[in-house]
């Protein structure tokens, strides 16, 4: 895995700090599994979700919920009498009170787990290397945006659309997957500044 | 009964749950850290046939899971309808799809990957996961002026085997195969564009392959459980239900709820189409006995809303309990049959009036209309939806609504 940007170590001082935290993060962070080990732990988890409660994976879900409570607890009224808002955190509806939530919640805390127990944590900008972090920062603020608001439209992201449903043969989440990369390759060639040498 | 999914709400009451769910999430997280999913140029060589991690591990795991689950639902151990199958709503799911394909190349995450990315440091992933934040918050305010087109081609509990008219094991098969040709190509794609050290790659994928190629396989040539063996299988459990006429809803019960605003009643006719042009309960749906395996997605999709309650019906009993059991053994809730029928709804609700409708004399084998009709009066009768003041049937109530035992909001719910 190539890191282009320099780690921006974070509280580092002097220079001679920086250069021993620079030796540190060198030193500790492992190499990531290959795809095929990813694929079938994330298959073995996937079934085992299904098996034991009926459900698959979800995050765009979860991330749904917590922007309505958010909403709920600045403009309760608003969120009460719009229809969208309304069935996530309308009334005395908590909009904790779902599996997805807790999931979402776990996928960000295993993350960091393995992040910090593999010595990958650092504060760092990915970037192709032809265009600027600014540069960077805005395509993936806007990117997430298209992403969420895709993600609402399709009714799930990748992961409780495409994953989820792809594996239990849900012939919408298929249509879904297959629309997915079909924008992705239309676009790759157009925006290959962005990520090429 | 399948004894999967577990019903974890019953089981750990709602906090045990959760822990479970966090658990579940805890588990994805870290394993998307692992894969290098936090690393947006990794993500994006996809597009550019350099690397193929973001392929290798969702195609892995959807073939994985895929194979698992059918397997474990054909040796009964899982009940698949009581598993969430994100329902098909075809356009909004395309178009939806389209825009995060945008999404993705611009920015490089999914949404997922982008809370991992920003837990464990990355600043591009912090931007990306604010831009979902802002997107989704997005979606819901500009909802109500696209309404009609996000309910839009609404196909319900829709799968492959049934668009292709073949068995979820056939298509196993079909996309596992699809799956390591897409693996092989993306190897050499890796190696001509991304210059990758092929070798590198685990030995055992091979292996892998073939396992579950041979599952796949083994899952195709198998044939999928008839309705008779399936209701073998909880006849144990539901059969004493018709020895004691648990399911036997009186017509003065049905009545009332139909005129019940509380709940959403679904009557499923199985007679022949002459009985039903004859007459039939207003809204009663036509559904021959040997159609009923068809309409089971249907109704699985309907009963995940809480107030629904289903009626069999035909003019005795014996063929609305034959679909009552085919209904009970696809794990379809809150199925009951009309008691005695039509003919016994009949001799409670018709009317002697211009000789349109007389009673039938004599012996007639089961399963007979015993009701003559001057001409098919279809539900354009009296009977058809009687007035419920004009009666007061005394009865035994049976109708007990259960909420379904699998999830009934899955997906990005």
């Amino acid at each position: 895995m190539t890191v282009h940007d320099v780690p921006q170590v974070q509280a580092a001082p002097g220079v001679r700090e920086r250069e021993e935290a620079r030796e540190a993060v060198k030193q500790e962070a492992r190499p990531y599994v290959s795809g095929y080990v990813g694929g079938l732990l994330l298959g073995l988890l996937l079934f085992l979700a299904f098996f034991l409660t009926g459900n698959g994976l979800g995050a765009s879900g979860g991330l749904n919920r917590i922007i309505a409570w958010v909403l709920d607890t600045f403009a309760p009224h608003y969120v009460d009498t719009h229809p969208y808002w309304a069935v996530y955190a309308g009334g005395r509806t908590n909009p904790w009170d779902s599996w997805v939530v807790f999931v979402t919640l776990g996928l960000m805390v295993g993350g960091f787990f393995s992040g910090w127990r593999h010595g990958r944590l650092r504060w760092v900008t990915n970037k192709g290397p032809r265009i600027s972090t600014r540069l960077r920062w805005v395509m993936a603020f806007l990117g997430g945006t298209l992403m969420g608001y895709g993600a609402r439209m399709a009714r799930g992201c990748t992961s409780g659309q495409a994953l989820s449903g792809g594996a239990v043969q849900s012939a919408g989440s298929w249509a879904f997957m297959m629309a997915l990369f079909a924008g992705a390759y239309l676009l790759a060639y157009f925006v290959r500044d962005l990520w090429n040498d | 009964m399948a004894p999967f999914p577990l019903p974890v709400f019953e089981l750990l009451g709602k906090p045990g749950a959760y822990v479970l769910f966090f658990a579940i999430g805890f588990a994805f997280g870290y394993i998307l850290e692992i894969s290098g999913f936090t690393e947006s140029p990794l993500l994006a060589k996809q597009f550019y046939f350099k690397d193929f991690q973001v392929l290798k591990v969702m195609f892995g795991a959807i073939i994985v899971a895929m194979t698992l689950v059918f397997l474990t639902s054909q040796l009964g151990l899982l009940d698949y309808n009581l598993v969430w199958v994100n329902p098909t709503y075809l356009w909004p799911g395309i178009l939806g799809g389209f825009i995060m394909g945008i999404g993705f190349i611009l920015g490089g995450f999914c949404p997922g990957t982008s809370l991992v990315s920003a837990v464990v440091g990355r600043i591009d992933g912090i931007f990306f996961a604010l831009g979902v934040m802002f997107g989704i918050g997005l979606f819901g305010e500009l909802e109500p002026f696209f309404r009609e087109f996000w309910y839009d081609s609404y196909y319900g509990r829709l799968t492959l085997p049934e668009v292709f008219h073949t068995t979820p094991g056939v298509i196993t098969l079909l996309v596992v195969l699809m799956a390591l040709v897409a693996f092989w190509l993306g190897e050499k794609a890796e190696a001509h564009f991304g210059k990758k050290d092929i070798s590198r790659e685990p030995r055992w994928r091979w292996v892998a392959g073939l396992v579950l190629v041979v599952l796949a396989g083994g899952l195709a040539l198998t044939a999928p459980r008839t309705p008779q063996e399936k209701w073998e299988r909880v006849a144990p459990q539901m059969q004493p239900l018709l020895e004691q006429r648990a399911v036997y809803v009186h017509p003065g019960e049905l009545l009332d709820i139909l005129h019940n605003d509380k709940l959403k009643p679904i009557l499923i006719d199985v007679r022949s189409e002459r009985d039903y042009n004859l007459f039939h309960i207003r809204g009663a749906k036509h559904v021959p006995l040997d159609r009923i395996p068809e309409i089971v997605p249907w109704l699985l999709d309907e009963t995940n809303q809480p107030n629904v309650v289903i009626f069999v019906i035909s003019n005795d009993e014996r063929d609305a309990t034959e679909a009552w059991k085919m209904l009970v053994a696809e794990s379809v809730p809150n199925v009951y049959i009309l008691e005695g029928g039509i003919n016994h709804w009949l001799q409670y609700f018709h009317e002697e009036d211009e000789g349109r409708i007389r009673p039938l004399e004599g012996d007639f084998p089961p399963e007979t209309l015993r009701w003559s009709f001057a001409y098919a009066l279809g539900d354009r009768y009296h009977a058809a939806f009687p007035n419920a003041h004009e009666y007061h049937i005394p009865y035994t109530p049976k109708v007990k609504l259960k909420l379904k035992r699998g999830p009934t909001g899955g997906g990005c719910g």
